[in-house]
């Protein structure tokens, strides 16, 4: 019964692509949960809007991923057919929902990341991945927008928002820096011209983070240590209940056509 | 349709109304004119009206609900986008329609309020649980069929917002119906348990849909009011059949069978079906659906948990304007 987890070839150029592509469909399924369930209508509206561009955008990464592989993976087998192990997104992304401000500062912690990095990857060599960036560079630009206003008017709202958003910043922080790590495959796609170093991001991304941060009377922690392990499959335990969701009808029914 | 509680009782109170405005107000109703927010209109054309709306607006919202259920476990990512965008567009018509309800004077606030205090009714058929993928495609397929025939004669409805918002959603329950449909046809092209699980999910919806077109004809008070002033077109019998016509055939295509044994059809080519059970419908409305406390609680629990953003985003929005105000005065 074909059940089993696919197997992968994890060449430097699939391997970047699917963390990429994990990193916008656990994300894009986070934001769903909230669809019917958030604080107000236009909530409701803008959080799923969110959710469809990065689901869009992982099944993209996920095809071209599957293209690069060769092999006859496609976009399904990768998102529904990959235990915890073989996920590669950032533990950022895959952070329960918590409440309205855990969710809108995960957001706006990816968004700041997200906006700079598909915009530098436009010139990447590679054309799929250029393509992809121009595209995902127009939302999350959006995206970030939305997180930040919210950021403000939570930090700047009523002291019990102000103490929540405060709370979901500390929490979060330390899922920050995996964002800028980078391993040596990924090293070597950035010398051929394919990938983009992130660290060179990382500063832009701070002075957003400062900027919008401060004008929402909000304060950035101070420690530095930083939880890693999401890009080689060492996640926290809330990834493996959302892909026992997520995968389901897949793992119910396996090689079925829906 | 989503409106299947209503109670024109109120239509009473036309008495007290000017009689010679309310007879230029009828002879514009029946020159097909449309009402619009500022018009003058009889109370009961506007309370009618406001219940209607509002009832349509509760019923998307709380529609979000059994469909949303399955979002995140979508069996693949066309589907899942796809159901996503759907529901979506579900909050987006609620949305749409409590800003037709507004037009007529009463505050969004207000009417959720009253949703929530259990004083306003919404659709009967949102009291069934979704309980397998099949549902999705049936709820697309049967609910959105049913719902899209109850709402085109909607866009020609005297009042002119509600009119004009029914236009824009019938286009995307249209598109809904089809979405559903096309899952239902590649469950029913699909392994034997996948079109076992499109029928269990027709036999389950196939009467509680039957049930949203409302009463029967013969104890149905409320149309005369409703007729008489082109907000309702055609009797909920009328609307019913038409759907059973329309629906039969699509579910020979797909190779189901619909779920009444005595259903024949007759001389004239309609599809006669057997007693609808009115018991059942009675309970649903009542409070009594298998999810009528699960929808109401959730829908409770969304709002409660968010009134500290709502409070904040107002808490924010009168700093701001404070401040505006103040460097406007330096």
């Amino acid at each position: 019964m074909p059940v089993a987890n696919i197997q992968v070839s994890e060449t430097p150029m699939v391997l970047y692509t699917l963390r990429r592509a994990d990193d916008a469909l656990i994300l894009g399924h986070r934001l769903s949960e909230w669809c019917g369930h958030a604080p107000m209508l236009e909530e409701d509206m803008a959080l799923s809007n969110i959710a469809l561009d990065l689901i869009g955008q992982a099944r993209e990464l996920y095809t071209y991923a599957a293209a690069v592989e060769g092999k006859d993976n496609d976009e399904d087998k990768l998102a529904y057919l990959r235990d915890v192990r073989q996920y590669r997104n950032l533990l950022l992304v895959e952070q329960p929902n918590g409440d309205f401000a855990q969710t809108l500062v995960r957001q706006f912690f990816y968004s700041a990341f997200a906006d700079l990095y598909w915009r530098a990857m436009m010139t990447s060599r590679d054309a799929t991945l250029a393509a992809i960036a121009a595209k995902s560079e127009k939302e999350s630009a959006y995206h970030l927008r939305h997180a930040s206003e919210w950021i403000i008017r939570l930090g700047d709202g009523t002291d019990e928002s102000h103490v929540r958003a405060q709370t979901a910043i500390d929490h979060l922080w330390a899922f920050t820096g995996e964002m800028f790590a980078v391993d040596d495959g990924e090293c070597a796609l950035i010398h051929a011209g394919i990938a983009i170093d992130p660290g060179t991001l990382r500063g832009r991304w701070l002075t957003t983070l400062s900027d919008v941060i401060s004008e929402a009377t909000l304060e950035l922690p101070q420690n530095d240590w930083m939880q890693q392990g999401g890009r080689a499959g060492r996640h926290s335990e809330h990834l493996g209940h959302l892909l026992s969701e997520l995968q389901s009808m897949q793992r119910t029914f396996p090689g079925l056509t829906w | 349709m989503y409106t299947q509680a209503l109670n024109t009782a109120e239509a009473d109170d036309r008495g007290l109304e000017d009689a010679a405005r309310a007879a230029q107000f009828q002879a514009r109703i029946d020159a097909e004119e449309r009402i619009e927010p500022n018009d003058w209109m009889p109370a009961a054309y506007r309370k009618t009206l406001t219940r209607q709306i509002s009832q349509h607006a509760h019923s998307e919202i709380v529609g979000m609900l059994p469909e949303g259920n399955w979002i995140t476990r979508a069996p693949t990512l066309r589907r899942k986008a796809a159901l996503l965008a759907k529901v979506q567009d579900e909050c987006g018509h609620g949305l749409y329609l409590y800003a037709a309800a507004e037009t007529l004077g009463t505050s969004r606030e207000e009417l959720v309020d009253a949703m929530l205090a259990g004083k306003a009714k919404y659709s009967s058929i949102f009291n069934y649980p979704t309980l397998t993928w099949a549902d999705i495609g049936t709820i697309g397929w049967l609910v959105d069929g049913a719902a899209i025939m109850n709402q085109i004669p909607l866009c020609r409805c005297s009042y002119g917002p509600y009119a004009r918002a029914m236009i824009r959603v019938c286009k995307e329950e249209s598109f809904h119906q089809r979405q559903g449909y096309e899952i239902m046809l590649t469950l029913c092209r699909g392994s034997d348990e996948q079109k076992a699980m499109a029928q269990d999910a027709l036999n389950r919806w196939w009467w509680p849909v039957l049930m949203m077109f409302g009463p029967p004809d013969a104890t149905s008070q409320h149309s005369d009011t409703s007729t008489k002033w082109k907000i309702k077109r055609f009797s909920n019998d009328e609307l019913r059949q038409k759907f059973v016509d329309a629906t039969v055939p699509q579910a020979q295509y797909l190779g189901l069978t619909i779920p009444d044994p005595g259903m024949t059809q007759d001389a004239d080519g309609h599809w006669r079906y057997s007693e609808i059970d009115w018991t059942e419908f009675k309970q649903v409305l009542a409070g009594n659906g298998p999810c009528n406390r699960d929808r109401m609680a959730a829908r409770r629990k969304a709002h409660e948990e968010g009134t500290w953003v709502r409070e904040a985003a107002a808490a924010y929005a009168a700093k701001r304007a404070h401040r505006q105000t103040a460097q406007a005065a330096e």
